[in-house]
């Protein structure tokens, strides 16, 4: 399998693994890109095209299909937050977020969705984005749609899939299909390992390698410490080199120093790295608005073979859930199917001893239907907040209040409804004290009782978003539409952590898309050339 | 009640922990377990894994001891933040007071039966202490991460491994 990465490597890219530093040093160029994600990979790209001198900076290591063996063991600790088991500060909700390069698009789903229309909305009128609408992203959306390679999918949906279309349609709830960023998958079923046959049209394939054939600088196992500023603007980004293990600091400091600064470093860590620095926040929003789609899971155990780690992991979705109350009402939610591995399933699933062997041995008939919740509409749902704790590293605090219960409940009797009608033999909502349900009427009427709390009914995230939020005036929001900081000059913030509210869909391509026209104005304002046609 | 509970396992056992666990912070990579910590995590594996594991005898200890590597492995992958607080929480349950009060088993651990252990672990998954089931959590993820992480685990459960052939 060529793997493109390394046959850059062998062919010059600038790539400087800090956990090799013999010792310090101060670098300069044009832009400093923190994190190599959908925001920092879709920046690096645009500003490297543009001709300016770009540094990205990624904590994680530098991995590529040759590294990816489709093997839990290797690819959580590699290419994951904290081997794919960061938590909020509670231990509530497990958080999948990448560390590597390519952040979270290396180890993602490739599921791809635009901004949905209505959130387009809320922000017009909650948040003044007035230039942010259908009509003037659309272009911007096309636009990556075509680089990434976002389009239907058309190999037959796998089994896991196929159980979600064949309840919801028996219930009458419409399914939709899910675009996928991939070019010759070989429908194997391991994205969240890092794809091993570079199908997967992520930043670490498309625009990192890109922006490193122009000339652009690639540190890795860096830690992005602090910007330092004075009058209004960043004059430096002091960094920590880690050791080989990605865990530890080394010692080795990095100065990086540049005209312009942009924070991509997600949802969680770029709120952190301007909350370290201690950049202005005069009306304290920094790091507040976080959101989650918090997802409640349902397990099904099926008649025949369900086979959920084989095959594109997620092709189908429904947004009826969405749809049956105003965006700021009762908490909606979009049901859509995980891939399964044994890892993932044995520690997402709950009990002990004899009753979790009992759901592992079925393990290949196991069909499990996620809901993701909108968070961030409803008044009740104000989300989380990062903070720094100990060694200035970042905490979420995201409260699980009852309006996120109730909507739990609800989406937890949608899907097991939903499994039955497909033909389930048993369902369990993964909850610390709900059994097994081996009807409809039965889980109906356990799961309207089943005392839902942090800890007992299982809560995760793969979609961290706000903390930066966009807003038209500095009373409501971190910066503005273009991502560009209210009070200092020569920052930028290009990741999920600018949007103010969800998003109710999987965010790459939200990303890629709003990203894609703020590093388009930001290359024309930093080259000096005329501004980008397309609105 | 909470609030002394809490500060009890903050700082009640404190200076054992720093005893104990003195060398976790500045390992590099993470370091071998102790002998305490193996039989504490042997006898949790033990009542987590029943069922998955053979009846007792030298598999079975074979299978445990592969199991504690593998977590050990997973906690020198944590971040430092994790693998602090994990160090907090097995300093304490090694320490006999520990074991006996917050985990409510009288006999050390390599002498705990199964029973014993699945009552400490029930009881912590259903605790009141927020606290001590984000505890339990964490052990359950590491038992059953190190377990199903190894390639022997996968015919139990018909799964046949990544797909072989094509590269």
């Amino acid at each position: 399998m060529h793997d493109p990465i390394r046959a850059g490597l062998a062919a010059g890219w600038k790539h400087i693994d800090a956990s090799t530093l013999g010792k310090g040093q101060t670098v300069e160029a044009d832009v400093v890109i923190v994190g190599s994600g959908a925001g920092g990979g879709v920046t690096a790209d645009i500003l490297s095209d543009a001709g300016l001198r770009v540094i990205l900076v990624e904590e994680g290591p530098l991995r590529s299909s040759t590294d990816f063996r489709m093997r839990e063991s290797d690819a959580y600790p590699e290419l994951y937050q904290d081997s794919a088991a960061r938590k909020t500060a509670d231990k509530a909700i497990n958080i999948l977020q990448g560390r590597c390069v390519g952040g979270s698009t290396t180890v993602n789903w490739t599921s791809s969705f635009r901004t949905p229309p209505e959130v387009l909305a809320y922000w017009q009128r909650h948040f003044g984005l007035r230039q942010l609408s259908v009509e003037s992203l659309s272009s911007w959306f096309a636009v990556m749609e075509h680089k990434l390679w976002v389009r239907p999918w058309e190999t037959p949906p796998n089994q896991n899939n196929k159980v979600l279309a064949a309840g919801a349609e028996k219930l009458g709830i419409p399914i939709g299909a899910i675009k996928r960023n991939v070019k010759g998958c070989w429908n194997l079923g391991y994205c969240g390992m890092g794809c091993p046959t570079n199908a997967k049209q992520s930043m670490l394939v498309t625009t990192i390698p890109a922006a490193l054939n122009r000339g652009a600088t690639l540190y890795t196992r860096l830690r992005a410490e602090r910007l330092r500023f004075s009058g209004g603007r960043i004059n430096a980004l002091d960094c920590q080199a880690l050791r080989p293990d990605g865990i530890h600091p080394s010692g080795k400091r990095v100065q990086l120093r540049a005209r312009h600064f942009v924070v991509a470093a997600g949802a969680i860590g770029s709120p952190a790295l301007l909350l370290r620095s201690g950049v202005p926040d005069p009306h304290r929003l920094l790091g507040k608005r976080t959101f989650l789609h918090p997802v409640v899971i349902s397990s099904a155990l099926m008649p025949e073979r369900v086979d959920a780690y084989a095959g594109a992991p997620q092709t189908l979705y429904s947004d009826f859930f969405l749809q049956q109350a105003a965006i700021d009402g009762p908490l909606g939610f979009k049901l859509e199917t995980p891939p399964l591995h044994p890892v993932l399933y044995a520690t997402t699933l709950q009990g002990f001893g004899a009753a979790h062997v009992a759901l592992m041995r079925e393990f290949t008939r196991v069909n499990v239907i996620l809901a993701l919740l909108r968070d961030g509409f409803h008044p009740e749902s104000q989300g989380g907040q990062v903070r720094l704790g100990r060694d200035g590293l970042p905490l979420l605090d995201y409260p699980l209040g009852d309006v996120i219960w109730e909507a739990a409940r609800r989406a937890l009797l949608a899907m097991a409804e939903i499994q039955f009608a497909a033909g389930a033999r048993a369902v369990t909502p993964v909850h610390e004290t709900a059994p097994l349900y081996s009807s409809w009427a039965q889980a109906k009427k356990g799961i309207a009782e089943l005392p839902l709390k942090p800890l007992l009914c299982r809560i995760v995230s793969a979609h961290v978003m706000g903390g930066c939020g966009m807003a038209d005036t500095p009373q409501r929001g971190v910066v503005d539409h273009r991502g560009r900081h209210f009070w200092l000059g020569n920052l930028s913030v290009h990741d999920g952590s600018l949007f103010p509210t969800s998003l109710g869909a999987n965010p790459q391509l939200s990303i890629y898309g709003l990203v894609a026209r703020n590093a388009a104005l930001l290359a024309a304002e930093l080259s000096g050339r005329p501004p980008p046609l397309i609105p | 009640m909470i609030v002394s509970r809490r500060q009890f396992i903050r700082t009640g056992v404190a200076g054992g922990l720093l005893l104990a666990f003195s060398g976790w912070l500045n390992a590099a990579g993470g370091r071998p377990l102790s002998a305490g910590e193996r039989e504490m995590l042997a006898a949790l594996c033990g009542a987590l894994l029943d069922g998955a594991l053979p009846p007792a005898g030298e598999e079975r200890s074979r299978l445990v001891a592969l199991t504690v590597d593998g977590i050990a492995t997973t906690i020198a992958g944590l971040s430092l933040a994790s693998q602090r607080e994990i160090g907090e929480l097995f300093g304490l349950l090694v320490l006999a007071p520990g074991r006996m009060v917050l985990a409510g088993v009288s006999r050390p651990w390599r002498e705990a039966t199964v029973g014993e252990v699945s009552d400490f672990l029930q009881s912590w998954r259903t605790s009141r202490l927020a606290l001590l089931q984000g505890a339990y959590g964490a052990l359950h993820d590491l038992s059953f991460g190190a377990w199903y992480a190894r390639p022997d685990t996968w015919e139990a459960i018909a799964y046949p491994g990544p797909p072989r052939g094509y590269f």
